[in-house]
C-alpha cells in the first residue's frame, strides 16, 4: 500500500531524494537544517513532503541550531533527521556529542564533498569517515552507514532510523556528493513491507523509574518529553537517575555503557558486501560511490585470472574488525587494496585490523572526481605482481 | 588489542531510590522541586535561587500543567536552574538551549516550553539563535539571568558587561559596548519583553506567568546579584548590598523607548514591561503556509 509517507513503487530519484523518502518512510516527522551543496536537495524534498504528513520541517540558522534542534524534537518524540555536507558537519560535531551523551536518537545525513574547508562544494570526496568517528570530543561510539545508490540511500535511511531507535544514539548517514546527485531507479515497497523500529519506552510508573538504569542490552527506555516522567537530561556525565555527577566514578559507570552498547552489539550493526572472498589473495575494500568502479574493477581482474575478491562496506562505523582480522591471518590473503577518495581513513582502519599479516595499500586521491576502472586496475594489476 | 576497562559496576535500582526522598517535603515549595537535588550549587547571596524561587511561585500561582511544562537551559551557573526542577527538563550545550528548545515545542506544539539561562550563554554563544528564534516568533518563553558576566567559569567578561566593568578578563574595566537585551529582544521581533531585578519577585513572578501563558516567542530579563565575581571585582558588595542598589535605582516605567533603556556599572535600571504585542507564531504560519496548502486539493487545471 502507498501512503502519505511512503510513495510505494519505481521512482527515478537522487540519492538526496531517496534519501529523504527513506526518512519519510521510517516515519520521520521532524527535520532541521542549512543549504549546503550537495545536500541541499536532501531539505528541498523534505520542506515539500513533511506538511503534507503534518511533519515540521524548519531551516535553522545554522547546522549548530540545526543539529540541536533535532536532539530537542526527538526528546519529544518525533523521529528527527538533518543534512549537511563537510562544513556544516564541522557545525554539528558539538551536538552529536550531545545527542551521544543524553542518548537521544537522531539521523544526521553527510552527502559529502571534498575538504578541507569551504574545499569543493559541488564535487565528491569521503574525507569525512574519521570525523564521523571521532569528530566530537571524548569517548563514544557512532554508527555510520554508507550507501552506493539511490536505492540503497532509500534503504539505509530507514536503517539509520531503525538503528538510532534501537541503540539510542546518533546515526549518521555517510554519503557522498556522487551517489547524492546520481539518478537512477529507486523501487518503493509496499508501506507494510518496510521494517520500523522505535525507542523502548518505560513500562515501569514515573515514580520507580530510573532513566539511566544499566539494562541488560545497555539501552535504558527512554522517556519522551510531556508523559509525566520528569526526567532530567544533561550533556554533564550524570548518575542513572540522569543528575549531573561530577566524579570518576559516574563517569566511568556512564561511558563505559555507553562505548559498550556499540561494541557488544556490533556484530549485529556491522554489514558489509562480499564477493568472491573464497580464494581470493588481494582483496578490494571500498564503500560509497568509489565501491562501484572498484566493483568493475575486481570482475574485469576475476576474468582476466586474478584471484581477487572485495568488501564493501555498508556499515563504517563500528568497523568490520573482525572480518578484516580474519581474513589476514588466512595464509593466502596477501593484499588488502582500500579504495576510497582521501588520504586514508578507512586504509588505516584496514591496516590496523590487519595486524601486520597483509599488506595494506590505499589506492586513493583528494577528490573532485570519481576514480576511473582504468586507475584502479592499474593499482590492483601492481599489488598483484 | 584487548581492552581491560577498570571495574565499574552500577548501584541496584533499590540503591538508587533509597534515601532520595530525605529531607524532601520539608519546605512547601519542595513539591516542584525534584527530589535529591538540593542543595543547589549557587553561592550565597547569588539571585539564581531567586529567580529559581520567582519560577516556581509562577508554577503554583500561574497553576502550570506540570506534566506539559518543559524547562530547558544552556551551560552556566543559572543552567543549572533546570536540573532543580519537578518536570521535564534538559541542560543542553553551552548556548544551544533555544534550538533545542525550538525542536521540543515544534515536535509537540502542546508542549509550554520555557528556556531558562543566561545572559553569556543566550546572548554570546547562542546570540544568533536568539534573534532568529523571536525572529520566527517560536511560542517559546525566556527567561534570562543577567549577572553582567561569566559565573561559572569565574567572572570573565561577556555581551552584557557594562562598559569600564572588571572582570577576570577586563582587568583595567571593559572596553566594548554592551548588548541592551530589552532593545534587542525588541527589534528581534519579541511579543513580549519584560525586564526585573531579582529584587522584583512578584513581578518577575507575574511576567513569567504571563510569557507562559501568551502564545509567541516572549523574553524576560532578570538582573540578577553576582557577588562572587562581577559584584567583588566592582566593589558592588555582598548580595544584599547589591539588591539595596536594586533598590534606589530601579525605575519602574513604561514610556520609555527600549533603545533608551540600557543599563550601565552603576546608575538607574529601568524595569518595566516594554514589549507586548500579539503576532501569529511559528507554528500558526506553518499551519497555514505550509500544512493547509501542502494538503490542499489539487486545482485541476483546466477551470
Ligand atoms: C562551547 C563551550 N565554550 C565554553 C564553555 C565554558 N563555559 C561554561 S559556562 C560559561 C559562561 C556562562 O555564563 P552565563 O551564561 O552568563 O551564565 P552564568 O554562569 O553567569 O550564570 C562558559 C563560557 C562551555 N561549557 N562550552
Ligand atoms: S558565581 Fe555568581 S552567578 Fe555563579 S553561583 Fe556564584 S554568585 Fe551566582
Amino acid at each position: 500500500m502507498s501512503s502519505k509517507a511512503v510513495r510505494t513503487g519505481a521512482h527515478f530519484m537522487s540519492g538526496d531524494e531517496a534519501c529523504a523518502e527513506g526518512g519519510m518512510a521510517a516515519g520521520c516527522s521532524f527535520f532541521a537544517g542549512y543549504p549546503i551543496t550537495p545536500a541541499t536537495e536532501v531539505a528541498e524534498r523534505m520542506s515539500i513532503r513533511l506538511p503534507q504528513v503534518g511533519g515540521v520541517y524548519i531551516q535553522m540558522e545554522d547546522e549548530i541550531a540545526s543539529m540541536a534542534a533535532i536532539i530537542g524534537a526527538s526528546c519529544a518524540g518525533a523521529k528527527a533527521m538533518t543534512s549537511t555536507s563537510g562544513p556544516g558537519f564541522s557545525l554539528m560535531m558539538e551536538n552529536i556529542g550531545l545527542a551521544a551523551m543524553m542518548e537521544v536518537p537522531c539521523v544526521v545525513v553527510n552527502i559529502q564533498r571534498g575538504g578541507p574547508s569551504t574545499g569543493l562544494p559541488t564535487l565528491v570526496g569521503q574525507q569525512d569517515v574519521m570525523q564521523c568517528r571521532w569528530g566530537s570530543h571524548g569517548d563514544y561510539e557512532v554508527i555510520a552507514l554508507s550507501p552506493e545508490s539511490p536505492q540503497e540511500a532509500f534503504e539505509l535511511t530507514i536503517e539509520a532510523f531503525n538503528l538510532s531507535e534501537k541503540y539510542r544514539t546518533p546515526v549518521v548517514l555517510l554519503s557522498d556528493e556522487v551517489v547524492g546527485h546520481m539518478t537512477e531507479k529507486v523501487i518503493i515497497p509496499d508501506s507494510k513491507k518496510i521494517k520500523t523500529l522505535s525507542r523502548k519506552l518505560p513500562k515501569k510508573k514515573p515514580e520507580n523509574f530510573i532513566p539511566y538504569a544499566h539494562e541488560e542490552d545497555d539501552v535504558p527506555p527512554m522517556a519522551i518529553a510531556g508523559e509525566g516522567y520528569h526526567v532530567h537530561a544533561t550533556g554533564l556525565t550524570h548518575d542513572e537517575l540522569g543528575y549531573p555527577a561530577i566524579n570518576a566514578d559516574a563517569q566511568e559507570r556512564l561511558v563505559q555503557r555507553l562505548i559498550r552498547k556499540i561494541r557488544n552489539h556490533a556484530e549485529e550493526i556491522i554489514r558489509t558486501e562480499d564477493a568472491f572472498l573464497d580464494d581470493a589473495e588481494i582483496i578490494v575494500v571500498s564503500y560509497g560511490c568509489s565501491a562501484r568502479a572498484a566493483r568493475e574493477v575486481v570482475e574485469t581482474a576475476r576474468a582476466s585470472g586474478m584471484k581477487i575478491g572485495m568488501i564493501r562496506l555498508i556499515t563504517l562505523w563500528p568497523f568490520c574488525e573482525k572480518k578484516i582480522a580474519e581474513l589476514a591471518a588466512l595464509e593466502r590473503v596477501k593484499k588488502f587494496v582500500v579504495c576510497e577518495i582521501n588520504a586514508g581513513q578507512i586504509a588505516y582502519e584496514v591496516e590496523r585490523c590487519a595486524g601486520g599479516k597483509a599488506e595494506t595499500i590505499l589506492a586513493g586521491f583528494m577528490g573532485g572526481r570519481i576514480f576511473t576502472p582504468e586507475e584502479l586496475y592499474r593499482v590492483v594489476r601492481e599489488a598483484a605482481e | 588489542m584487548k581492552i581491560r576497562f577498570i571495574d565499574a559496576e552500577a548501584p541496584p535500582a533499590s540503591r538508587i531510590l533509597e534515601n532520595l526522598a530525605a529531607g524532601h517535603g520539608d519546605h512547601p515549595l519542595d513539591r516542584y522541586l525534584k527530589k535529591g537535588r538540593i542543595p543547589h550549587i549557587w553561592c550565597s547571596g547569588c539571585g539564581n535561587g531567586i529567580l529559581l524561587t520567582a519560577f516556581v511561585k509562577a508554577m503554583e500561582k500561574g497553576n502550570f500543567d506540570t506534566k506539559k511544562t518543559v524547562v530547558v537551559s544552556g551551560i552556566g551557573c543559572i543552567g543549572r536552574a533546570a536540573g532543580y526542577l519537578d518536570l521535564d527538563t534538559y541542560h543542553t550545550t553551552h548556548g544551544r538551549a533555544i534550538p533545542f528548545a525550538t525542536g521540543l515545542k515544534l515536535a509537540n506544539p502542546k508542549l509550554n516550553v520555557v528556556v531558562i539561562s543566561g545572559d553569556g550563554d543566550l546572548f554570546a554563544i547562542g546570540g544568533n539563535h536568539f534573534i532568529h528564534a523571536a525572529r520566527r516568533n517560536v511560542d517559546i518563553t525566556l527567561i534570562c539571568s543577567n549577572n553582567f558576566n561569566y559565573g561559572m567559569t569565574g567572572g570573565q567578561g561577556g555581551p552584557t558587561t557594562p562598559l569600564e566593568s572588571k572582570t577576570t578578563t577586563t582587568p583595567y574595566g571593559c572596553s566594548e559596548h554592551p548588548f541592551n537585551l530589552v532593545y534587542l529582544a525588541k527589534a528581534s521581533g519579541a511579543v513580549y519583553v519584560a525586564r526585573w531585578t531579582a529584587l522584583h519577585t512578584h513581578e518577575l513572578r507575574d511576567s513569567i506567568i504571563h510569557s507562559v501563558n501568551k502564545p509567541g516567542f516572549c523574553f524576560v530579563e532578570a538582573i540578577t546579584p553576582c557577588p562572587t565575581a562581577h559584584g567583588r571585582r566592582n566593589k558592588l558588595g555582598d548580595g544584599l548590598s547589591m539588591m539595596k542598589s536594586y533598590r534606589d535605582n530601579s525605575v519602574l516605567t513604561t514610556e520609555l523607548d527600549p533603545e533608551d533603556t540600557a543599563i550601565g556599572l552603576k546608575g538607574k535600571i529601568a524595569v518595566g514591561e516594554f514589549v507586548n504585542i500579539d503576532k501569529p507564531t511559528f507554528m500558526d504560519m506553518y499551519d497555514e503556509c505550509a500544512i493547509c496548502r501542502a494538503n490542499a486539493p489539487k486545482k485541476s487545471k483546466k477551470s
